[in-house]
């Protein structure tokens, strides 16, 4: 077996603060899917809708979001917003507005995919058998939409919590910044242990999107 | 469609009304810093250190900050009376910080140089540096002339390595990182053939690791490495420059050297590293 220097994370709180730094991922994940979901699924159903100004509008905060790498969205935002309004943001608080805002938009898409994705003649059979227009989404549109949704959703989901790893570059101390400090403030002790620590934060994350998953798992059998 | 068209253009004008009048204002707004009065009155200064950066600014196993960076931060907040919190910075985005004024002081390991002058104000230095070229005892660099250009050197973004290699040796590819810690990484996985950076994190680098060599222990113009203020903050930026002349009574930053550096670089680089009483020799 080789070295891998875990006996580094035994030491002091050094465990725990990577706990601690998992639990800071997921709060500014978590808080940002909360909000992302509904608003995602009310702007994809105007997505999906006729008025052609929402949809412009909405198609241009669309592209917005997809050219900006979250990157230099959260430079902006934790950066820009002071500098043009002197607003001064918390690391933590840009996070969730930016991974918000992306998510929202990647998730209104999703949506809108999600819906136009129903063929026309879902609704002309409903209509042919008599159902009124609520009938028809409750029991024919909305089930297929919500069973097509939920692998995508998901994998946002996932994505989001993934890429909270940006945001130690806004100086929000979570776990891949921890387990670079215990990497660093031990290289003397343990030079080998970047690999043991990285693949104990591996783990954590894994941990962490693993149940979500089989949640999603769990609902598409149960709709399916 | 023509009413959309008219509808599209009207958009567009105002989106780029509001970005321009944003700019504007920034424009205006001066005093993004806290002055000494400020700060005091508050009873807490924001200072930005490296949280990644044994023994310079680094984070230990209880949680709390540690280095040579810090051991200077925490006699500021002492002098001060005031209580210092720690803000977590990366290289990149240094300059960022103080410009926003969402941290007082950067104590990073910030090398003095002229483009950087423009951006904040630099106070009297506390230790020397230059750069330094490490790389494995197999093929150890000790040149960067004729240079072969399929080998890729490590540098960490918005460093002095950087912009030193880029302005004097543009034919040589660099590999870029964000932090300390994955360029380090890069290095031991071979990723590139060596890693060029200031040379007490070089030395210090190669007397950790069996197997590096530092080749090329000074390469361009020697630097210092001072505390910054945002441009502008003479209130601060004074009273900072007093501190470190009046420290120079107890001989402070040697003892901030024994205390936090030597276990590191040893008694041997003492002299050379420290600048005491913001006086270069």
């Amino acid at each position: 077996m080789p070295d891998l220097g875990l006996e580094v994370l035994l030491k002091g709180k050094n465990f725990i603060r990577l706990l601690e730094g998992l639990g800071t991922a997921l709060q500014i994940s978590m808080i940002s899917v909360a909000v992302s979901i509904p608003l995602g699924i009310v702007l994809g159903i105007f997505m999906a809708g006729k008025n052609p100004l929402i949809k412009a509008v909405l198609r241009i905060y669309l592209e917005i979001v997809r050219i900006m790498p979250q990157m230099v969205l959260l430079f902006l935002v934790f950066f820009g917003t002071t500098r043009a309004f002197g607003w001064n943001l918390s690391g933590e608080n840009a996070s969730i507005i930016v991974f918000s805002f992306w998510g929202t938009a990647e998730m209104s898409d999703l949506v809108r995919g999600a819906l136009i994705s129903i063929p026309v003649h879902q609704y002309e059979s409903s209509e042919a058998l008599g159902m009124s227009r609520m009938q028809t989404y409750w029991y024919i549109i909305i089930p297929q939409t919500v069973r097509r949704l939920i692998p995508l959703a998901i994998n946002l989901i996932t994505r989001m919590i993934k890429t909270t790893s940006l945001i130690l570059m806004i100086g929000v101390v979570e776990i891949l910044k921890v387990a670079q400090q215990i990497i660093e403030a031990n290289r003397m002790s343990s030079p080998n242990a970047a690999f043991g620590i990285y693949l104990v934060v591996f783990l954590l994350y894994f941990l962490a999107c693993w149940p979500i998953s089989m949640f999603a798992g769990y609902l598409e059998r149960k709709w399916g | 469609m023509k009413n959309l068209k008219i509808k599209k253009l009207a958009a567009v004008t105002a989106a780029l009304a509001t970005v321009f009048s944003i700019t504007a204002y920034a424009e205006d707004t001066d005093t993004v810093y806290r002055t000494l009065e400020e700060i005091q009155e508050d009873g807490t200064i924001n200072i930005g250190v490296f949280s990644d950066k044994n023994p310079f600014g680094y984070v230990d196993e209880n949680g709390e900050y540690q280095g040579y960076d810090v051991y200077f931060a925490n006699r500021i907040g002492e002098d001060l009376g005031v209580e210092v919190n720690f803000v977590s910075t990366e290289a990149a985005n240094r300059i960022e910080y103080l410009q926003t004024g969402k941290v007082d002081v950067i104590l990073a390991n910030f090398t003095v140089t002229d483009e950087r002058a423009e951006e904040v104000d630099f106070a009297l230095p506390y230790m020397n540096v230059a750069l330094g070229v490490v790389s494995p005892d197999d093929n150890v660099i000790t040149s960067l002339d004729d240079w072969n250009t399929d080998d890729q050197i490590i540098v960490i973004s918005g460093t002095t390595a950087e912009t030193y290699l880029t302005e004097n040796y543009p034919d040589i590819p660099l590999q870029k990182y964000d932090s300390y810690a994955n360029a380090k990484n890069a290095l031991e996985n071979g990723n590139g053939v060596a890693w060029a950076n200031d040379n007490t994190e070089v030395i210090a680098f190669a007397l950790q690791n069996e197997g590096y060599t530092v080749g090329i222990p000074e390469l361009g113009s020697k630097d210092t490495i001072a505390p910054a203020v945002s441009k502008g903050n003479e209130t601060l930026l004074n009273w900072i420059n007093e501190e470190i002349e009046s420290l120079a009574d107890e001989q402070f930053f040697h003892k901030a050297y024994d205390e936090t550096l030597a276990d590191t670089y040893g008694e041997e680089y003492k002299e050379e590293l420290v600048v005491e009483g913001g006086k270069v020799e």
